[in-house]
């Protein structure tokens, strides 16, 4: 019996590898493309993300793909851990060959595979935000969201205008938090700007009231800016309003997911945030240049996933779509292809018009950011 | 510091510490009736969570609780009695082994469920931004209404431990298995029935600080890390003990906040953890005559 089972196991072998070759060369024209995305863990960015690059793998193969070679993804779940990130990132480069990997969701764990990309000479197009990830600008490097320095900007350039100078920060224990609050810790001064506290909390935590009662104690403080981009950050909406503090909440462009504004309730009404457009895709001028495409990805997304679209769906669209764009371009030499990256100009896409450089691997500007806030639990146009 | 504001953190302190108390309890709870622990408590919670978040789609609030807590009880139940009701004496590495298995088991089983977004019950009363006012400090009636819940609990949890035959049957059992089958108790029986219990207080407790602290299903970790010290801080197996140690524990934290920044809340609830297991291994009120005859 055991011998049997020993011999079955070989010849199912033996066929495999017999098959493998044949396989090899009917795929000779596959791209692949390696995806490492947080679908699990503390944030649930990596879902939208996924669902965005499943879609649009699925379109672009059924009109044929890139220059008639068709798009292999492979997804991979890190759950948001950059020990997982790192290890994915080597399985997927060594193992799976792949051509360029998009993702991490996060900037902690984009900034430590950063280094494995560069050495392997692989095009990596994150879905994070942090400005660490491009600047300095990495070879290899590259990606679609909004800096965290631009979204830093915008939101003094509002507080200015409401002649707010004295303000609190309170950003999570994670990457996102980490990055966003050295960025505002830096501009702050340029803006006149002044930081009274700063804290962190848990990404884990589950009640911040005690940290609320500290920050209303300072009786100076006339905002609170709250970086974030876990479900904790709608904790600590609740907890202002519910201690009946009226100070303005500022949240980061982390808190673009309307999961974030039903879990803080009627707490979130008023909350201000710099965003991308494509939350409010459908009250755009019919004559801004980016409505056609965030229109059309928001009516897909929906249409195929019944759920809201979300911003963070749509880093992974504009990382997809401006990919396979220098693809088509630089063929399948990857070098030709980082190329053809750096010299993309016009793209019009979900988080704004992107113009790639040498030196510019983000190729956004500060008016891809709109001013949001929350209004009758919807995100809508901030007008002051 | 005004009072107001002491109030604000004194009740914060008390919301954090009830919360702790209660998972305490629930680790107590089985502990008393079989010497193990219960790794997999802080799911309870987070089933509690869940399930009444599910059913709220299709019934009333207080149905949904009251059926989520059924169910987590049958889960909890099913568990004792698949994974652990035939293991003859087990080890206590053995039980930790297991018990931490299923915890993740359940996790697992709850991403496949619920998937990994936060959810949240409405809050039972008003809605995220309602406070009352109490001595001139505002908190969610959320706040009182988890408060209430656990110190009921803790009520009826002493009158049934000390008054019922079937508490006082779960108790000999804890003092002493064999002494307990030769007076006719059927042992098994009572260890499943302690599942039971402490899952329904999880689920119940899991369930009322849901709007406050949101359901993942992830969250039951922390809690049970929280809850787990809380319970050896107050001295395994003593339910009253746990509630003082959970308060203890939560007001220390929400004031270590005004003096240190927020991101040392947890490693001083942990040194002061260490501290105490220095001085008094067998937890604050806990005696070390019993401590010494008990084998974990």
């Amino acid at each position: 019996m055991n011998n049997m089972l020993k011999r079955t196991i070989v010849g199912i072998a033996a066929v495999g590898m017999l098959a493998v070759p044949c396989l090899q060369a009917a795929m000779a024209d596959t791209i692949k493309i390696g995806a490492i995305l947080a679908e699990t863990g503390p944030s649930f960015l990596g879902v939208p993300e996924a669902n965005t690059l499943r879609m649009l793998t699925e379109e672009l193969n059924a009109k044929g793909g890139i220059n008639n070679n068709r798009v292999e993804l492979i997804i991979k779940d890190s759950a948001g851990d950059p020990e997982k990130a790192i290890s994915f990132a080597k399985q997927l480069i060594e193992e799976e060959k792949v051509f360029a990997i998009i993702g991490p969701s996060t900037s902690g764990e984009t900034m430590k595979i950063k280094k494995i990309a560069e050495e392997t000479q692989t095009i990596l197009f994150s879905c994070a935000a942090a400005e660490d990830i491009v600047n300095p600008v990495a070879k290899w490097v590259f990606k679609s969201p909004q800096m965290d320095s631009d979204a830093a900007k915008k939101i003094f350039i509002e507080m200015q205008k409401m002649k707010i100078g004295k303000i609190a920060v309170v950003t999570s224990n994670d990457g996102f938090g980490a990055a966003g609050g050295k960025q505002l810790q830096k501009i702050a001064p340029d803006f006149g700007i002044e930081i009274l506290i700063s804290e962190v909390y848990d990404k884990t935590a589950t009640d911040l009231s005690a940290l609320v009662a500290k920050l209303m104690a300072n009786k100076e403080i006339q905002a609170v800016v709250n970086w974030s981009i876990v479900p904790a950050q709608s904790i600590i909406i609740k907890n202002i309003r519910q201690a009946g503090w009226k100070v303005p909440i500022f949240q980061s462009h982390g808190f673009g997911n309307i999961k974030f504004v039903q879990a803080a309730g009627e707490a979130a009404e008023g909350v201000i945030f710099p965003a991308g457009r494509l939350l409010v895709a459908d009250s755009l001028p019919d004559n801004h240049i980016q409505k056609a495409v965030l229109v059309k990805y928001k009516k897909d997304y929906e249409e195929k996933y019944k759920e809201d679209v979300s911003t963070f769906g749509g880093h992974a669209y504009d990382a997809f779509v401006i990919l396979t764009k220098a693809i088509e371009q630089g063929g399948t030499d990857k070098v030709k292809v980082r190329d053809a990256l750096e010299n993309l100009k016009d793209i019009v896409g979900t988080a704004g018009v992107f113009n790639f450089t040498a030196a510019d691997h983000n190729g956004l500007s500060l008016d891809a950011f709109d001013m949001m806030t929350v209004k009758n639990g919807k995100f809508a146009l901030y007008t002051n | 510091m005004e009072f107001s504001l002491f109030l604000q953190y004194l009740f914060a302190g008390i919301t954090y510490g009830i919360i702790y108390a209660i998972v305490a309890i629930g680790f107590n709870i089985i502990y008393n009736t079989t010497g193990i622990i219960n790794f997999a408590q802080g799911e309870f919670l987070m089933l509690g969570g869940m399930i009444s978040i599910s059913l709220l789609q299709v019934m009333p609030l207080p149905l949904a609780i009251a059926a989520a807590v059924a169910i987590t009880m049958v889960v909890g139940a099913l568990i004792q009695m698949v994974f652990i009701r035939w293991i003859e004496n087990p080890s206590v590495l053995r039980m930790v082994i297991i018990t931490i298995g299923i915890s993740i088991l359940i996790r697992e089983a709850a991403l496949h469920i619920w998937g990994e977004s936060v959810r949240t019950l409405p809050y039972f009363i008003g809605s995220s931004v309602t406070a009352v006012t109490l001595f001139g400090t505002r908190i969610s009636p959320q706040v009182l209404i988890v408060i209430g819940t656990c110190s009921i609990m803790v009520l009826f949890l002493s009158i049934f431990f000390r008054y019922t035959s079937l508490g006082r049957e779960m108790r000999a059992c804890a003092a002493n298995r064999r002494a307990a089958t030769l007076c006719g108790i059927n042992v098994k029986n009572m260890v499943t029935f302690s599942f039971m219990l402490s899952a329904g207080i999880g689920a119940l407790a899991g369930a009322v600080m849901s709007p406050i602290t949101y359901s993942q299903y992830d969250n039951g970790t922390g809690l049970a890390i929280k809850g787990f010290t809380v319970a050896i801080l107050g001295g395994l197996g003593n339910s009253l003990a746990a509630v003082a140690a959970g308060l203890f524990l939560g007001i220390i934290e929400a004031f270590s906040i005004t003096i240190l920044p927020l991101a040392f809340q947890d490693a001083v609830a942990i040194a002061i953890l260490l501290l105490i297991l220095f001085i008094r291994p067998h937890g604050l009120f806990g005696s070390s005559e019993a401590a010494r005859l008990k084998e974990f």
